[in-house]
């Protein structure tokens, strides 16, 4: 995507973590903070040897890789010139601040599209720019819950932890989610912004684009007249099974794949059996059966059983730790994990992009800026500011 | 004019990650023509009613239906070298190419990529499956739930005494969207230089993106993070509560000082609240498990809603944990439009869930069902491919458009 400009006015996960797809893309991205505080996830674990530093956060210096890093105080009268001017070359601006705000400070997509008619401003906020609860706050975790797959966690488990809380997956899925819903609308209006020379603006809701994760069975409730719950979420058999050192994940869908599982454990006599003869009856008796598998697996690690039993056409994974992750011989002969050298916080190994391009191929090229590490390139190169210029936008406080 | 108007896309993709992804692009416009045939209709066609557990018509299925809207259908039954005859001849007259077969099976049946690149370089294709078609478990098995396992996510979801998470339909659905995204920017680069390329997707890798910072915690400081319910490292409160009404639940998150007095007030500043215990973030958050019960049984008082408007009210982060029930009689979301009534043949109305983003210029929209299998096999043979009405009765007839 070299050729295409972003500017990035986010905090956090979601507006992050759409500019960092375009940016790991090749597309050039401006990241804006705040002069003297930065991001926030620069405040947020994990943190290189546990030290709290605003340039050694592990979250910001994944999210934000390959992008350049300025400072500017939008809200000062100078700040927005500033702004303005970096606008009028840009493709897109993706912004996450309260809706309003921009209205306010007289940047909202009218006032910005008459500077530059082809800018795509693409606006992120927990429930959109409009509606009763545009103004709502929404933390990760509010945002995951808001999105309706929240109540439905932990599922697959029958009834054992009705009486808790319903939960939140990993820590910001819902907010990484939320970010590439973003990406891929941004996408398709600037594939049109190419075609028509004209931009737009684009209002992502994160709850919709949580909602829009699980339409069907969301839907059952106006069609169906029925409510998916924890409850009603129920497996006949397989699913998780623990093992001798851990978990499995295993499905079984077509018969083959239950010969393969029956291959697997050794033909042992109990698979003969009447109640088990074929998927409906395996179904019927799902718990005895589960039962069962799991005596098996009980005397197998995770290792064992992931490789045998894939050789022997029987679905099965094992629940990976990070390290587990970050050891798959899968993934590294993928090159998946590539390592970034950062200025504060040295070598680290980072998850890169799950797509492999065979014509641009993915590149780890600029870790994670500094905070204002790139002023002058962007103000002196860019804009043409002089040194002088930018000296008295630092002293005022601008940049 | 929509935002993709003039992309045409084949698709050869298989349950929910392909077809998904596909389904972006034809909202946004793209003519997206599903290969399908009824040898073996997709595994979103044979989906059972979830309530009574009948199966549907393969052509009335809803968990076909809502991810197919807007494709056209076409029945070609690929095992005979006619229909990849045909294939190939679509490819060239079309910008890109999805499938999610196992690896290994498009080369087996002649649609290779080097294949489809010689009909027709421009052509952007991409190849979605559990762990990439490279690498030693190129070939290994595997559903949502299992690349939901094996990328960590499934380990990191869950109570700290409990076990891992199963996830599934939103897992699959999470890589639809990472496919969306390496397909434009494809077709963005291909606007620009005239070429188009190959790309690789792995769900696994996909899914272990959604967690890159706890991986990041493994690979700067050697911890191997676990599961942890909605805790935060440093937020406290930061949890669901019980509210009025069986299994309802509402997720507050405290995060400044402020908050925690606004909350305070609210709940007219209980004893229990002046605590040395809670006196400050850090007294909170170590004590937070008494913390949770005791604002739990204000909470438990209360409706998820009234909860929500008056917390939010005085600025604290208070959702609630949604129901599908909560989400479709909800102010906010109608306003927004976020679901749509439409006409399905022998469904009847049926409501299904907008596309998700409101794009000023070019709004995303239904304009038709999804299709049922082969229903435009004249449009796509006979108009674009140009043949006569004789060829398609024979080749039908011969089991080729089937």
């Amino acid at each position: 995507m070299a050729g295409a400009t972003v500017l990035e006015y986010c905090q956090s996960v979601a507006g992050p973590y759409c500019t960092k797809l375009l940016a790991d893309l090749g597309a050039e991205v401006i990241k804006i903070e705040k002069p003297g505080v930065g991001d926030e996830a620069r405040k947020r674990a994990p943190f290189l040897n546990d030290i709290p530093h605003p340039e050694r956060s592990g979250l910001f210096l994944y999210l934000n890789t390959n992008k350049l890093g300025i400072t500017l105080n939008v809200e000062n009268p100078a700040g927005k010139k500033v702004l303005m001017e970096l606008l009028k070359e840009c493709d897109v601006l993706v912004e996450d601040t309260p809706p309003q705000t921009m209205k306010r400070l007289e940047l909202d997509y009218q006032a910005l599209k008459a500077i530059n008619p082809k800018l795509i401003m693409t606006s992120i906020a927990p429930f959109g720019q409009t509606g009763p609860y545009s103004n709502y706050k929404a933390y990760h975790l509010n945002t995951f819950h808001g999105g309706g797959e929240g109540y439905l966690t932990p599922a697959w488990m029958g009834t054992r932890y009705l009486h808790r809380p319903p939960l939140n997956e990993g820590k910001y899925v819902g907010e990484y989610e939320s970010g590439i819903s973003a990406a891929v609308a941004t996408l398709g209006a600037l594939y049109y912004q190419r075609v028509s020379g004209l931009g737009q603006s684009i209002d992502i809701s994160k709850q919709q684009s949580l909602i829009s994760l699980n339409p069907r069975e969301l839907a059952c409730y106006p069609n169906d007249g029925w409510m998916a719950s924890r409850a009603t979420r129920t497996l006949r058999f397989g699913g998780i099974i623990p093992c001798k050192d851990g978990y499995m994940e295993l499905d079984l869908y077509e018969e083959h794949e239950w010969q393969g599982l029956v291959a697997l454990m050794d033909n042992p006599e109990w698979t003969k059996d009447e109640r088990f003869k074929d998927r409906l009856s395996r179904a019927k008796h799902g718990l005895e059966l589960n039962q069962l598998i799991g005596e098996w697996m009980k005397q197998h690690t995770k290792e064992e059983i992931y490789h045998k039993g894939q050789a022997l056409g029987c679905p099965v994974a094992p629940y990976n730790t990070t390290q587990e992750v970050v050891d798959s011989r899968q993934m590294e002969a993928r090159g998946f994990f590539v390592e970034i050298d950062h200025l504060e916080a040295g070598k680290s190994k980072y998850p890169s992009a799950p797509y492999k391009f065979s014509r641009t191929p993915w590149k780890a090229g600029r870790p994670a800026p500094l905070l204002g590490q790139h002023n002058e390139e962007v103000y002196c190169q860019r804009l043409g500011y002089s040194k002088q210029k930018l000296v008295k936008l630092r002293e005022t406080g601008v940049v | 004019m929509d935002a993709l108007t003039g992309v045409r896309v084949i698709d050869f993709s298989w349950a929910y990650a392909g077809p998904y992804a596909t389904e972006f692009l034809a909202l946004m416009g793209a003519e997206v023509i599903k290969i399908e045939s009824r040898k073996r209709p997709c595994i979103t066609r044979r989906q059972p009613n979830p309530i009574t557990g009948q199966p549907y018509d393969i052509d009335d299925c809803p968990y076909f239906k809502d991810l197919n809207m807007n494709k056209l259908g076409v029945a070609l039954n690929l095992s005979q070298p006619k229909a990849t005859e045909l294939a190939k001849r679509l490819v060239g007259i079309s910008d890109v190419v999805v499938e999610s077969f196992t690896p290994g099976v498009m080369s087996r049946l002649g649609l290779g990529y080097e294949v489809l690149s010689s009909v027709n370089p421009s052509i952007v294709v991409l190849s979605t499956s559990s762990n990439g078609t490279t690498g030693p478990e190129a070939r290994y098995a595997g559903y949502a739930p299992m690349f939901n396992a094996t990328s960590g996510l499934g380990e990191l979801t869950g109570y700290p005494d409990g076990p891992p998470t199963v996830l599934r339909i939103t897992i699959d659905n999470v890589v639809a969207h990472f496919n969306a995204v390496a397909i434009l920017a494809a077709l963005i680069y291909r606007q620009e230089t005239g070429e188009g390329q190959y790309i690789d997707v792995s769900s696994q890798e996909a899914v272990a993106c959604l967690i890159g910072d706890s991986i990041m915690d493994y690979t700067m400081n050697g911890r191997v993070q676990s599961r942890d319910g909605n805790r935060d490292e440093i937020m406290a409160h930061h949890n669901c509560y019980r509210c009025l009404s069986e299994d309802r639940w509402i997720s507050i998150a405290i995060s400044t000082e402020e908050e925690w007095q606004s909350l305070c007030q609210v709940m007219r500043n209980p004893d229990w609240s002046k605590e040395v215990r809670f006196s400050d973030a850090y007294n909170r958050w170590q004590n937070q498990e008494e913390l949770d019960r005791l604002l739990e049984s204000w909470t438990v008082n209360h409706s998820n809603y009234n909860l929500m408007h008056m917390l939010q009210g005085v600025g604290v982060a208070a959702v609630p944990s949604f129901t599908s029930e909560d989400l479709f009689t909800d102010p906010h979301l109608a306003e927004r439009e976020f679901s749509q009534l439409i006409d399905r043949p022998r469904l009847g109305k049926y409501m299904i869930i907008a596309p998700p983003w409101k794009l000023s210029a070019t709004p995303a929209r239904i304009v038709q069902d999804a299709p049922s299998i082969g229903e435009h096999n004249e449009y796509v043979f006979g108009e674009l491919l140009g043949m006569s009405q004789e060829e398609i009765i024979e080749l039908q007839e011969k089991g080729v458009l089937y």
